[in-house]
């Protein structure tokens, strides 16, 4: 599908195809200007700093047990977490795509709610949980008697390892099943005809099929968690060190720019190759194969029924009862339930000038996180052409993929002494404006988009394009009828990760000067900053809030594709 | 349609190429951290007075306030900048980043306050981290208060006290300068001793502030089980009871056991400003500025004419000895300190 294709267009065409192209270089710009610019600035500035090569902090990552072992703990650590966020959320998906059940679009948006979730706040939720006084340990001291709390889970790595898997669940369980909706039963049906089943059918044609989607979402997952940072900071404890950590504690505390760098590169080397892999794979292992709508039904017989309801309990165990401890934990005061913390949150007894109403905050934060769908679907769509490369020559492409995920992989401190060194000249001063925080937001949402469409793309019948533009109809039409729908999934997945991505960010946001147009987190986080037990309330309300304001926001979003697109 | 898209996208991105307006009328950026406040009637009569718009710009914390002056430097972000302490002061001044400036009102704040000879930057407030304890479960227990560092690798305080990691965290790192203060880094017993101790009497060390207080002190939030925090000595007035009307938790004050941070601001090099930078700095040593200081950003006034507010007044205790390191010895030794520390810690 690759190979290039005779012209078919007419000459009326041209025009669009012209257009086209340089669309597809606007993502190119995008990146180029706001993260290879800032990205190989500072790298100078901190590689080269009398004009001479300094590469002392290679060596020293190189000769330093202590370097050594935080490299190895943070591809450890997420290596586990991706393989059981995967495993897990693969049934999850199963049931997804096949069962029909009622309040199904809903759970699937309370399931990418922790996605937004700043991580104080998760390690509240989790505290209120399983913590030595949280719900959990004190039912069970109270059923059983017992002196002290069983669970005993507070900076152990199980404890990162299961947030991870909260927090990334969801985005394994959204990507695998937007895919599989779209593959055709046929090949499953004959399997079965022929005598295929259980295991046998898993392994030799469900997964096979499954490849595309379960690497993209691999691929994601162990992205965030070799990269994770405040999860392994908070719950993990001082013994748990990332590469994110050391990076951060470089540049920030010690101020030791090279090996800064050095850890960055690394990091990002390493996150290079990996993709480097990864989309070779993705390429080899893409069916071609005609998609058609999966029709969802109900459950049949013991064996669904107990797949059904075991998916549903593992998500309402894992993904929902922390969310609830915290809107439990943001309702009462003192023992009384009240709604007095969120009374609070729009007084300013203080008087303080940057006082933010919550109105504001949440007014803040849909602006940034609309703006960055927006790009983010935009340019996220035009890279997925642009990586699948339709007629476009193979070697260019495959190094294309891997460069658009290395945000993901840059840290946000590098990056924003990046921003701060690079766009500091005008017409690109951009330091001390607001646009920097979409910027930054969009940067880390373009790979989801990418990776939720990106299968799809590749997916789209070459033949069924052809015909169309044969038949007479102009590349717009081609594009409106036959592609998006077939990527209407997968933007919709795309689209609501890339909102969450900047609902929930507050790295960047904390990196970037800006005036005070905080959003939803930062306000969180800046009452979290205040002792005081109104302030820690306020905070959770506040978190309960943002958790809101999001699940509007999926359901609008699902709904945008359902009346704008259609289903075919 | 798609053109209408197109024109949409474009404008978007086009947008973000934009350079900033110029304004006419002077206004001055602050730079600053997040943890900037200030009442709204005090900063609109310095606008009123002056006339002189203040434009805030916070980012991150105190540490990175410094990271990216040093980075901008000569071509700052802002004109003035606020909230380097003394535990980046050093780097600040290496770099070059302000320009002396002396103002006429320190006349009314204290000599110890004043560390830089060249007065690059001007003291505006000061905040002790000292320990802070849960007052019922000391009474309930028969509990002592601890008043000493060494106090605390006693058994009797096992298992109950949280510290921030001083890699990260702020009041981590004063309290690992407090240590060293205390115990030495040379001789029979360093500070390397202290906390290895420190770690077999089973102590929590958090990433942050906010774990630690609301996380695990017993006086932060419900789930917490340890009733002694590292945090600031301005911490126990907003703990005080709405019942009772006394605060829930004390610092202890005693000699050697708080460590000291000043928070300064200086006149970037390379403002178009020069002399309302100048103004903004009389005013944050002004008495109206000063005396906001409190209950904005927990922290205590420098001039010595300010009144401090009923509840930090009534409830805030002010360690008498509190310990310092000359700054310039904690930038030079910063990490090699922390790293050694870190290798205790773990192993």
């Amino acid at each position: 599908m690759d190979r290039d294709r005779p012209p078919l267009a007419k000459p009326a065409a041209i025009g669009g195809r012209l257009l086209w192209r340089a669309l597809l270089v606007l993502p190119l710009l995008f990146l180029a200007v706001f993260f290879f610019y800032p990205l190989l600035s500072i790298f100078d500035l901190s590689l080269r700093p009398d004009g001479t090569l300094d590469l002392s902090g290679f060596w020293r990552i190189a000769s330093t047990a202590y370097y050594r072992d935080t490299v190895i703990f943070t591809v450890y650590q997420a290596t586990i977490s991706t393989v059981l966020t995967v495993g897990l959320a693969l049934p999850g998906a199963y049931v997804f795509t096949r069962f029909a059940f009622p309040g199904k679009s809903l759970l699937l948006s309370l399931a990418t709610l922790p996605f937004v979730l700043p991580t104080v706040v998760v390690a509240a939720a989790f505290m209120a949980l399983i913590g030595p006084r949280g719900f959990v340990n004190t039912a069970l001291m109270d059923a059983f008697n017992l002196e002290s709390a069983p669970l005993q889970l507070m900076q152990t790595l199980e404890l990162v390892l299961i947030v991870h898997v909260f927090y990334n669940y969801a985005v394994a369980l959204r990507i695998i099943a937007s895919y599989w909706m779209h593959l055709s039963t046929r090949v499953e049906d004959a399997a079965r005809m022929l005598g295929a089943s259980g295991w046998r059918l898993w392994w030799t044609v469900r997964l096979p099929l499954l490849r595309p989607a379960i690497l993209a979402a691999a691929a994601l997952v162990f992205i965030f968690t070799f990269t994770s940072f405040g999860i392994v900071l908070i719950l993990g404890g001082i013994r748990f060190a990332t590469l994110e950590v050391q990076i951060y504690y470089q540049a920030r505390s010690v101020f030791n720019l090279p090996l800064a760098a050095a850890l960055s590169l690394v990091q990002i080397g390493f996150m290079f190759l990996m993709m480097l892999v990864y989309t070779r794979l993705q390429r080899r292992l893409t069916v071609d194969i005609s998609s058609a709508q999966r029709v969802a039904r109900r459950p049949q017989g013991w064996r669904e029924w107990s797949l059904l309801v075991g998916n549903l309990v593992f998500i309402g165990v894992m993904l929902l009862t922390p969310l609830l401890a915290l809107v439990a934990r943001s309702l009462v005061e003192d023992g009384m339930l009240t709604l007095n913390y969120y009374a609070r949150l729009s007084q300013n007894p203080a008087g303080s000038v940057l006082f933010v109403p919550p109105l504001q905050a949440v007014g803040n934060s849909i602006a940034f996180a609309g703006i960055t769908t927006v790009l983010a679907v935009v340019l996220g769509l035009l890279t997925a052409y642009l990586v699948a490369g339709r007629g476009r020559s193979r070697s260019l492409t495959r190094w294309l993929d891997p460069l658009f995920m290395l945000p993901l992989a840059t840290s946000a401190v590098t990056l924003g002494f990046g921003f701060l060194i690079a766009l500091d000249t005008p017409p690109l001063d951009l330091r001390a404006s607001w646009v920097l925080v979409p910027i930054a937001h969009t940067l880390v949402a373009i790979p989801f988009v990418v990776r939720s469409v990106l299968p799809a793309v590749r997916a789209i019948p070459p033949s069924v394009t052809e015909a169309a533009q044969m038949l007479g109809a102009s590349p717009w039409r081609v594009w409106r009828y036959i592609d998006l729908p077939l990527l209407s999934r997968g933007l919709v997945v795309g689209a609501t990760f890339a909102f969450t991505v900047s609902m929930g960010e507050f790295g960047a946001s904390l990196f970037v000067a800006r005036p005070d147009n905080p959003t939803l987190p930062i306000v969180i986080f800046r009452l979290l900053g205040q002792p005081g037990a109104v302030n820690y309330g306020q905070a959770l309300a506040l978190s309960v809030i943002l958790l809101l304001v999001c699940l509007v926001s999926f359901v609008l979003i699902e709904r945008v594709r359902t009346l704008g697109v259609g289903e075919f | 349609m798609i053109r209408r898209l197109l024109l949409f996208c474009i404008t978007i991105f086009a947008l973000t190429l934009v350079p900033a307006v110029a304004q006419e009328t002077t206004v001055l950026r602050l730079v600053t951290h997040d943890s900037f406040n200030v009442s709204e009637d005090v900063l609109s009569a310095f606008i009123d007075e002056t006339g002189i718009e203040v434009e805030i710009l916070r980012l991150g914390d105190a540490g990175q306030v410094v990271n990216q002056a040093v980075l901008t430097a000569g071509n700052p972000l802002g004109d003035v900048l606020f909230g380097v302490d003394n535990t980046f002061l050093s780097r600040a001044l290496d770099a070059d980043v302000f320009v002396p400036y002396t103002s006429d009102n320190l006349d009314s704040v204290a000599e110890q306050f004043i560390l830089d000879p060249e007065m690059r930057v001007t003291p505006i407030d000061y905040g002790d981290v000292c320990l802070n304890y849960d007052i019922a479960y000391f009474q309930d227990n028969n509990l002592a208060v601890p008043d000493s560092l060494s106090d605390l690798v006693d058994p009797e305080y096992r298992g109950l006290l949280v510290v921030q990691n001083p890699a990260t965290s702020s009041p981590g790192l004063a309290f690992l300068l407090a240590t060293i203060a205390e115990f030495g880094t040379e001789g029979d017993y360093t500070y390397l001793d202290f906390w290895a101790e420190l770690v077999a009497n089973d102590v929590l060390i958090t990433d942050g502030w906010s774990d630690a207080y609301f996380g695990f002190f017993t006086m932060g939030s419900e789930d917490g089980t340890y009733p002694l925090v590292v945090s600031y000595a301005s911490s126990p007035p907003f703990t005080v009871d709405e019942e009772t009307g006394l605060p829930t938790t004390a610092s202890i004050v005693a000699d050697g056991m708080c460590f000291r941070q000043i928070e300064f601001a200086g006149i970037l090099a390379g403002t178009e400003n020069e002399e309302a930078a100048q103004q903004l700095i009389d005013y944050m040593l002004s008495e109206p500025f000063q005396e906001d200081v409190p209950l904005q950003m927990f922290v205590f006034p420098v001039n010595e004419e300010a009144e401090l507010p009923e509840l930090f007044a009534e409830f805030s205790q002010i360690p008498e000895n509190p310990v310092t390191v000359d700054y310039g010895e904690i930038e030079a030794n910063r990490e090699q300190w922390i790293e050694a520390w870190t290798e205790t810690v773990l192993r």
